[in-house]
């Protein structure tokens, strides 16, 4: 459990220092990015149409059913598994992993 | 006297539930969250947060496996090589969705689905070592040897992989890769604020991922270790 927590916080101290630790150079090479690149923000073709019709949503919406009907077979696997260890070792009570 | 209330489900795990939120925050802030405008790119830029966890998630439970090898041959604990190979094959399976994200992503940006990249070649010359570690494990009949010979070649196989993703193709004369054959690592992805706060999270996300599905499998495989006798 010690182990855990101290990678949980390496984790976070990692993402930490990785996102602190480029932001002197993010102002000045967005300013040689900003002057140097041909395609202005504005006329690089993104799906600004598609956004403010609404369509985003629909996509969202596909993808995360996708990702919950995933994680309601992992539940499902959980399960059987979990029904499986009992019948194998009627004395388990909780399982490590 | 066992009754359903004496196991708890460990679909509920902490890190599991996580696992998940992060999986939603990725896809949510994923396609909604804001992103750089930039040419050739367009909003495929937002393929970043899958296609490069992927690789991640992959890199980390091989790791994972050639430990647990290392953990058998010291041991000879037979849960051990099930681990290993279950996260063998879990990292096969992230390698080669990366590998497919990868492809889909270059025939947009890059204009065809292959082009001879450094990467893209030592990417799928490092999923083929894992692939024929899997062959090698085929070969055997009994179980003894296969862990052992198994174990021994992953051994050789991690450190081949781990300099073939992220070593050799740094050092190529030419690459079409952020961070390669002399590229700016990333820097037209990462200086952006926005992408990291998705991006992160993702990595730690599909990782988590992983490790799930390979310790699942690896459960599989004990419980039908028990059935057959084999000691672990």
């Amino acid at each position: 459990m010690k182990k855990l927590i101290a990678l949980c916080l390496f984790f976070v101290s990692f993402s930490a220092l990785a996102l602190n630790a480029d932001t002197t150079k993010t102002t000045t090479q967005t300013q040689i990015q900003k002057t140097s690149e041909v395609k202005t923000p504005a006329t690089v073709e993104m799906a600004d149409s598609f956004r403010s019709e609404g369509k985003i949503y629909i996509l969202l919406a596909v993808v995360l059913v996708v990702l919950l009907g995933i994680f309601a077979y992992l539940f499902l696997l959980e399960k059987k598994m979990a029904d499986i260890e009992k019948q194998l070792d009627p004395k388990y009570r909780k399982i490590r992993l | 006297m066992n009754t359903s209330s004496d196991y708890k489900n460990s679909f509920f795990s902490w890190w599991k539930i996580i696992t998940m939120l992060l999986l939603i925050y990725t896809v949510v802030q994923g396609l909604l969250g804001p992103v750089p405008r930039l040419p050739i790119l367009n909003e495929t830029i937002r393929n970043l947060y899958f296609h490069v966890p992927m690789w991640f998630g992959m890199t980390f439970v091989l790791l994972l496996s050639f430990i647990f090898s290392i953990m058998y041959l010291a041991g000879h604990k037979h849960s051990n090589d099930n681990f290993a190979v279950e996260a063998a094959n879990t990292g096969i399976a992230f390698g080669v969705l990366g590998l497919i994200t990868g492809m889909i992503w270059a025939k947009f940006t890059w204009g065809q689905y292959w082009s001879g990249d450094p990467k893209q070649n030592a990417s799928a010359i490092g999923l083929l070592i894992y692939l024929a570690y899997m062959v090698l494990r085929g070969s055997f009949s009994d179980d003894q040897q296969r862990a052992r010979i198994s174990a021994i070649y992953n051994i050789f196989a991690f450190p081949i992989l781990f300099a073939l993703l992220y070593i050799l193709p740094r050092q190529a004369k030419d690459s079409l890769h952020p961070g390669n054959g002399g590229n700016p690592a990333f820097s037209s992805y990462d200086l952006n604020f926005d992408m990291k706060l998705v991006f992160y999270p993702s990595v730690i996300a599909f990782i988590l991922l992983a490790v799930w599905i390979t310790i699942l499998r690896t459960r599989m495989r004990n419980a039908d270790d028990k059935l057959n006798g084999i000691e672990s």
